[in-house]
């Protein structure tokens, strides 16, 4: 619904705008993405278990992405920037692969 | 992470109230951060394919690159100045090789015209002795050749004899004989050299033209500006003097 548009105007506003990415946000930006596809698929299961909230989708949207930058950051002063985003990556693969599994089992009863 | 947190992941499920005062306000801050993070996806994606290799990597990779980068180009350096210097000994060892078999040519060629293993050509003299008394010795003939070599004639050649250091004259019934070849009358020679000094040698007052004249014969002597002494001799193989370095 309004979700999945906004999804959709958001990556043909992404087509079509071609903007560049600044350099100092270059190393955040994969694991943001990685932190807010954790967040809504986080919201999907939440919506199929009608336990939806938008202020804790919203709350934790943003906190999951602040977090994994600010986790990349340090990493990144502490010399181990590789390693932590890596680990960032497969917590939060971990957390979609969960979510992604309850929202199969409502779906397809499967 | 700790498993505290993995179970904050859960909160976005657990609260079961509806706020439903600010529902269409929460539904358009959803809109806006699904639209966002549909952007950031777009961009990344686009960044990732298109831009090159390196300008995803972090600070870390990138120097150790580098690193490798002018190790590698250190390398390349040295194997060029290397080479170059390879190049350059190769040159000079090469002129060097050329100046020396040149130089060994120009001996080879020298000694050949002595020795008589090679033709020789050049301004010289062909010398005719008659001798109707048959009176000439084979020493006669030995002074003519001397006369020719101190005036310094470089190839000499006796009726078909190609003349050497080692030529020998003898006198044979009543014939001379030069190296095993019997001497037809009239003698002829053939002289490379200076034709003028080696005119004036043989005419020289009390000289071999006089003797030969004493003796009833006659010497001319034609100068030439071009002669060709074609006949030539085998290389000698020296049995027991062997060179020394």
């Amino acid at each position: 619904m309004i979700a999945g548009l906004a999804l959709i105007a958001g990556v043909v506003l992404g087509l079509i705008t071609r903007p560049t990415v600044p350099t100092w946000l270059e190393p955040y930006l994969p694991i943001a993405v990685v932190a807010a596809l954790d967040a809504v698929f986080g919201g999907v299961r939440a919506r199929l278990d009608r336990i939806f909230d938008a202020k804790v989708f919203v709350v934790s949207f943003i906190s999951n992405v602040l977090v994994a930058a600010l986790i990349v950051f340090i990493g990144d002063k502490l010399g181990v920037g590789a390693q932590l985003s890596t680990a960032v990556v497969v917590v939060l693969g971990i957390r979609i692969f969960g979510n992604a599994a309850a929202i199969r089992r409502h779906l397809f009863r499967a | 992470m700790s498993e505290p947190e993995e179970s904050t992941d859960q909160p976005i499920e657990q609260p079961l109230k509806r706020s439903r005062t600010g529902w269409h306000g929460a539904a358009i801050l959803i809109g806006v951060l699904i639209a966002i993070l549909g952007f950031a996806i777009a961009v990344q994606v686009r960044q990732n394919s298109r831009s090159d290799a390196l300008s995803g990597l972090r600070e870390d990779d990138l120097i150790g690159i580098l690193d490798n980068q002018n190790a590698r180009a250190d390398r390349l350096r040295q194997q060029i100045s290397d080479l170059q210097q390879s190049l350059l000994r190769l040159q000079t060892s090469g002129d060097r090789d050329a100046a020396a078999r040149q130089q060994a040519q120009q001996e080879a060629a020298a000694l050949g015209v002595l020795l008589g293993t090679i033709p020789a050509s050049g301004p010289g003299v062909t010398v005719v002795v008659t001798d109707p008394g048959d009176k000439l010795q084979a020493e006669d003939l030995l002074d003519i050749i001397e006369e020719l070599r101190g005036a310094g004639a470089e190839a000499m050649q006796v009726d078909s004899v190609r003349v050497s250091t080692t030529t020998s004259f003898t006198d044979k019934d009543g014939a001379i004989v030069a190296d095993g070849t019997v001497l037809r009358l009239p003698y002829m020679f053939v002289a490379i050299g200076d034709s003028t000094t080696l005119d004036t040698a043989l005419n020289i007052p009390g000289g071999v033209a006089a003797a030969v004249r004493a003796l009833g014969g006659q010497l001319t002597v034609l100068e030439k500006t071009k002669l060709t002494i074609s006949v030539t001799r085998a290389l000698p193989q020296s049995r027991y003097a062997k060179p020394t370095h």
